[in-house]
């Protein structure tokens, strides 16, 4: 932990600077023009002070950033709907269940797979082909068609996210119960173990490194699929909303202020699977 | 049926005669066994010596019900390969240990034992039990990880013994190991098998250790897989390793040699 510490805030550090750097370069051409206009000619600190303190920057910087966090995360209540922690809260529930549905589609595709020739033959390219169609373009299409048949909210975004989150768990599980060698299979044959058992005993536990690595993908896309799901339904409430909202009005500030959030998002979800992996994996002695 | 029910009073616990068994191959087909008659007695230890595709792996495997003869029958306690695999008639040790990573030593050799059905009390009775038997008490609690090979393979060898099968397969299971270790476990699997008076048929490329081991001494030679030579072993039942060196030992392993040679020359 400790030798990592340096290595780690370095890199930061870094990257604060690369950001204020380019946000001096790139808000200094509109710094210069305001200048201009009310002829008054700007020295260094001036310009510098004037590229990181503008209402729409081209690039906010990271200061102006955590200050619109922390207006949203932390002053407003949660109910607000000028709340980020409320719109985050629609998006996680959308990202969780349609992480959840998923999972289990995912899950159960493979099953497929391992267990039944056809499916093992004529699935696997239709999952493929899937994930090839832009998410974008089919993803109002299954809002519009969802609220045809009236399902409109929570389970329309879910769906996005099912979409985009089954298929790595269906590559994943299918390699992962594909695992055990030729010899660990007819070691259950000389047993005489039957199907249920050579699953449960054999396959599923073969495969639980390889499900966890899935979902932590899963889990990501989940998020992406969820965000897009919020773009074409009019920007009501969401992270999504909230970056197609700031898009509308050049609000840069408040679209950067919700990618940081949908990462940090990210970050605590796979990081949560990524501490039930390891939790697992040293109960079953794999880590 | 009723022949081989008297057989088997009669003590022959495995029988196969005229047996083939062809692959199909992108090669064409591949003579894995040719005629192969054979008979093993209960309580015997029979091992099956040759170079390496003379079928002497796929011959066990044909005897555990993992491959079909192509022509040719077999029996195991009087009855079908696969009856004798569905009423767990034997128990298979396989070249390397396979144990599960996630299981302790104790929860493999629990494992074929979950899946008969066996109670938990009789679980516990039997895995401690057969831990004794390989010397590997104190262990059951151990992740494979923890264990040097030899240990596994060890481990592997109490797990076929955790049931009741009289019958032991074993392919290989020493191959791996170095010769220290491989002499070690050779006492230990004799000692076994003297005190458990199962029937053992034993996969070695080994003149050693199948002359050491063997009570009869199965000769095979490849392309196509056949059985060029029994030897039935003059050697006491009683050996201690240093049996090794006298005339009765050498003169074994020189018939064994000579078998394996012929083998080679009828081929070139």
């Amino acid at each position: 932990m400790r030798q990592s510490l340096i290595p780690v805030l370095t890199i930061v550090a870094a990257i604060f600077a690369i950001w204020y750097a380019a946000a001096v370069w790139l808000n200094a051409p509109w710094a210069r023009d305001v200048a201009a206009r009310n002829d008054q000619s700007l020295s260094v600190t001036e310009l510098v002070a004037a590229t990181w303190s503008q209402e729409k920057p081209k690039l906010p910087a990271p200061h102006q950033v955590a200050v619109e966090l922390y207006d949203t995360v932390i002053d407003k209540k949660v109910t607000s709907k000028r709340s980020l922690v409320y719109h985050s809260g629609i998006t996680l529930s959308a990202t969780l269940l349609g992480f959840a549905l998923g999972t289990a589609l995912g899950f159960a595709l493979a099953i497929g797979i391992v267990y039944n020739r056809v499916m093992d033959k004529s699935v696997m390219p239709w999952v493929i082909a899937s994930q090839t169609v832009p998410i974008l373009a089919i993803a109002p299409m299954i809002i519009v068609v969802l609220n045809a048949m009236g399902l409109s909210g929570l389970l329309p975004k879910a769906m996005i996210s099912m979409y985009l989150s089954f298929f790595p768990v269906v590559v994943g599980m299918v390699k992962g119960l594909r695992s055990p060698d030729a010899m660990q299979l007819d070691q259950m044959r000389t047993w005489n173990a039957g199907a249920a058992q050579e699953f449960l005993k054999l396959r599923l536990p073969s495969s639980m490194p390889y499900l966890f690595t899935s979902m932590k993908i899963a889990m990501a896309a989940s998020l992406v699929g969820a965000i897009v799901g919020e773009l074409p339904t009019g920007a009501v409430a969401g992270l999504g909303a909230r970056l197609l909202a700031g898009s509308y009005y050049g609000q840069t500030i408040q679209i950067w202020s919700a990618l940081i959030m949908a990462a940090v998002l990210a970050a605590v979800m796979v990081g949560t699977i990524g501490a039930v992996q390891r939790l697992v994996l040293k109960r079953m002695g794999m880590a | 049926m009723t022949d081989s029910v008297s057989k088997t009073a009669q003590g022959t616990v495995i029988q196969a005669s005229g047996l083939n068994l062809t692959f199909d191959t992108n090669d064409g087909p591949v003579h894995a066994l040719r005629d192969v008659n054979l008979e093993v007695g209960k309580g015997d230890f029979v091992s099956f010596i040759g170079p390496s595709g003379c079928g002497k792996t796929t011959f066990l495997r044909v005897m555990a019900d993992l491959e079909q003869p192509t022509a040719g029958t077999v029996t195991v306690n009087g009855v079908s390969p696969e009856e004798a695999r569905r009423a767990r008639a034997y128990g298979y040790v396989f070249q390397a240990a396979g144990l599960y990573p996630w299981r302790t030593i104790g929860g493999n050799i629990r494992l074929p034992l979950e899946i008969m059905g066996y109670s938990k009390a009789d679980q516990d009775a039997r895995v401690k039990r057969v831990l004794d038997l390989v010397e590997l008490s104190g262990f059951e609690k151990k992740f494979p990880w923890q264990l040097s090979g030899g240990m596994q393979q060890r481990a592997s060898i109490a797990r076929a013994l955790a049931f009741d099968a009289d019958i032991l397969l074993m392919d290989e299971p020493f191959g791996a190991l170095d010769e220290i270790v491989r002499d070690h476990l050779n006492e230990q699997l004799l000692a076994l098998w003297r005190r458990t008076e199962k029937t053992i048929c034993f996969v070695t490329h080994s003149i050693p250790e199948a002359v050491y081991l063997s009570t009869r001494i199965v000769v095979m030679s490849p392309r196509p897989g056949r059985i060029t030579d029994v030897i039935e072993s003059p050697l006491p039942k009683e050996r201690p390793l240093d049996i090794r060196d006298t005339p009765e030992f050498l003169e074994v392993a020189h018939r064994v040699r000579e078998g394996l040679r012929a083998g080679h020359a009828y081929e070139e």
